[in-house]
């Protein structure tokens, strides 16, 4: 199908505009629509750990202004003359990355995320030399490649999670071969990935045991999202209930802890999946792994072909998750809450059903 | 049944932790029905003896008879023995015995087994702790013997039971066999030079990663690797990243695995053979960005090591080795620990090693 080339387009979002992590109205353009792009009405976006992280610069890679948010689901308002796969009206999301190469190994192994010249979605330059913005923003333009179609019947706001938070469990799962019933798993961690781990790990049949740092979280785990066990890991007794007998342990820990506790709960061939994203170095003893032949990997984000996958999943098995939906006006408010862990489980900004201004007259950047 | 008859053997043992080994006089079990008995000809020294007789890892029982790269002849077989007859030329390993019946044991992993027995140290089904190959003779469960091919010289194939199948083991295991893979090789040591020589004769590029510029002749010229870097030299690390199929990691000293993560390919696999004793860093970047891989590996399976000895005859593949006397043992310990050997030490048993002169 044709459609007409148009110019740049005006976009309204809000920004963090320096480290302190605050956010407000941000105007903005997007991209003319190319031959292979998407040009998407934001109906809803999921808050995630790495926006605050990425706009109060932790990593030490950010760049202001920047449009944050990178589970965003949407409405196809116009696509590019080689668009074949979306048709205006379509609802699909948008995940963690917008670009790649396209020709190196894991491109070809339809595992993009795994690109070196990987695009974010934000806080990114894309190929025209612009910043790339993200979804807390009324419009975007994806290439088509990196858009996913929502299945149909899926609430809008259990969907965004998934484009990030659940592809990110999902893909492990998947990776490395786990996804079989009555597997035993542990997820280390009950932030947001955490959460969503529990919740397709027992969709999937397996055995889920939930490792925290305190007690505060073991009835959400076990009478709200269906966790099977779950231990302290500061309880030596407790701890030593777990060893050898877990399959594998998705470590969604974004602070500097020993490896050497998770690693004896696995069992022969066990795999420790790291997850948090943190610069310091983390630490194990070798005949931990020699003896049990255990694997210590990572995992980042999933490819579109897991999300699509994670999403049919999801649909088929009627995971829904425990979603807090707030206006964008809200969103300096969410942040903080999310920081203090005062959530449960996820925030998702009703976009479409906020009122988006343009920037303040006065501001200037 | 009456009661169970010994036979006598005698040995070098340790009697306490100061690691001194000294001739020692014991009993060995009646040879069983499905049990092979052999004169032991070479035992090769492996640095778990060391740590052993030193009582290094907690757990070591006196009188201590170490040895687990024991190779002979054959004396006699047990009745229901199908395998094995009086001449054959044989070895054991590290393990002696295993339950028979876990996930392990029926994929032919007896390593992982929970209930294995090893060669010595340990606990045997008859309340007798098993004595290793520093001894005139061994006895062991026929599924335990390994067959050594005709070809190779015992002496030198003594060390393949040990350092041969723990390297070997990991490249099978995870794939890293595949002719044109590029594989790495940390350390070159006892364990380090048998891997080289194998990943060769799986038909791999092979590139030994060293501290120390000064073993590049012998890694490149005298056993074949393809290419050498040294691990502390930024630009031959540079040149040489993202790579690599899978890296051998033999070294047993603390040391960083920033630069080996960074030779791997995406998906790579960086196998650990050797135990530092202090705990490593673990930067956490390559292998959430990369889906690269740390990972462990411990000795082998029966039928894994059968298959190792089975192709190190087949491309004459030996251990560099220093012949040695039994009552040079306590020196050999004490270069062992120095690294003072090319590459590991056996003893010849069977021409040096004395009855216990106190009797």
């Amino acid at each position: 199908m044709g459609s007409v080339e148009a110019g740049e387009k005006k976009a309204l979002g809000w920004a963090a505009r320096d480290p302190s992590g605050v956010l407000s109205p941000y105007s903005y353009t997007l991209r003319s629509t190319g031959a292979d792009d998407v040009y998407i009405k934001v109906i809803c976006c999921g808050i995630c750990h790495t926006d605050i992280h990425q706009i109060k610069n932790d990593l030490g890679m950010s760049n202001y202004p920047m449009v944050p948010g990178h589970e965003v689901v949407g409405e196809v308002l116009e696509v590019g003359s080689d668009v074949s796969k979306f048709t205006v009206g379509d609802v699909v999301g948008v995940g963690v990355v917008v670009g790649c190469c396209g020709s190196c190994k894991p491109c070809s192994s339809e595992l993009e995320q795994y690109c070196n010249k990987r695009i974010w979605s934000y806080n990114d330059v894309y190929t025209d030399g612009k910043p790339t913005q993200g979804g807390f923003a009324d419009t975007m333009i994806v290439n088509q490649k990196f858009v996913v179609k929502i299945p149909e019947g899926m609430a809008v706001e259990q969907a965004a999670p998934l484009l990030c938070a659940g592809v990110t469990v999902y893909s492990p799962l998947s990776h490395f071969g786990l996804m079989a019933s009555g597997l035993k798993g542990g997820i280390l961690g009950l932030g947001g990935v955490g959460h969503m781990g529990v919740k397709i790990a027992k969709a999937m049949g397996h055995h889920v045991t939930v490792i925290s740092s305190s007690d505060k979280k073991k009835e959400e785990a076990i009478e709200h999202l269906g966790a099977d066990d779950y231990v302290v890991s500061s309880d030596p007794a407790e701890m030593q209930r777990l060893a050898d007998s877990l399959d594998y342990i998705i470590d969604t820990v974004p602070v500097f802890h020993p490896l050497d506790p998770y690693l004896a709960c696995l069992k022969l061939d066990g795999k420790l999946i790291l997850m948090g994203v943190i610069n310091t170095p983390l630490q194990f003893v070798t005949p931990l792994v020699i003896l049990g032949r255990k694997v210590i990997s990572g995992s980042f984000i999933g490819s579109i072909k897991e999300t699509e996958e994670v999403l049919a999943f999801c649909k088929e098995k009627g995971l829904t998750s425990t979603i807090e939906t707030v206006k964008i006006d809200e969103l300096n408010i969410a942040f903080e809450r999310l920081r203090k862990n005062d959530v449960r489980y996820r925030f998702v900004v009703d976009v479409a059903g906020s009122n988006l201004v343009e920037e303040a007259a006065t501001t200037t950047n | 049944m009456g009661k169970v008859l010994q036979k006598e053997a005698f040995g070098l043992a340790a009697k306490d932790n100061s690691g001194v080994l000294s001739p020692f006089s014991f009993t060995r079990r009646e040879t069983g029905e499905k049990d092979v008995r052999f004169k032991v000809l070479f035992c090769g020294i492996c640095h778990s003896d060391l740590h052993m007789v030193k009582n290094e890892w907690g757990m070591s029982t006196y009188p201590l008879v170490p040895g687990h790269e024991i190779v002979g002849v054959v004396t006699e077989v047990g009745a229901k023995v199908t395998k094995f007859k009086t001449g054959e030329k044989v070895g054991v390993g590290c393990l002696v015995s295993s339950c028979g019946s876990c996930d392990s044991c029926t994929e032919g992993m007896e390593n992982y087994c929970p209930k294995s027995i090893q060669t010595y140290g340990f606990p045997y089904y008859d309340n007798t702790i098993t004595y290793g190959g520093y001894s005139d003779h061994m006895v062991c469960e026929e599924g335990f013997v390994i067959r050594i091919p005709d070809n190779l010289p015992l002496d030198a194939a003594a060390p393949l039971l040990c350092a041969g199948i723990t390297v070997y083991s990991p490249m099978k295991y995870h794939g890293l066999d595949k002719p044109g893979m590029h594989i790495g090789v940390v350390g070159l040591g006892g364990l380090g030079h048998v891997g080289v020589k194998f990943a060769k004769a799986m038909g791999t590029k092979v590139t030994v990663i060293s501290t120390s510029e000064k073993k590049r002749d012998e890694a490149i010229n005298r056993l074949g690797a393809d290419a050498f870097l040294v691990s502390r030299d930024p630009k031959q690390i540079k040149d040489a990243m993202g790579t690599m199929d899978g890296i051998i990691d033999t070294v047993s000293a603390t040391h960083s695995l920033l630069p080996l993560l960074g030779l791997l390919k995406h998906k790579g696999k960086l196998v650990m053979v050797g135990a530092p004793e202090k705990p490593l860093e673990l930067p956490v970047m390559p292998l959430i960005f990369e889906r690269k891989m740390v990972m462990g590996s411990m000795i082998g399976g029966i039928k894994e090591t059968q298959e190792m000895i089975d192709m190190a005859g087949k491309h004459n593949i030996t251990a560099d080795i220093e012949l040695i006397s039994a009552d040079y043992v306590n020196t050999a310990m004490e270069r062992l620990e120095k690294a003072d050997v090319r590459y590991r030490f056996v003893i010849d048993v069977a021409n040096t090693l004395k009855p216990n002169p106190n009797l």
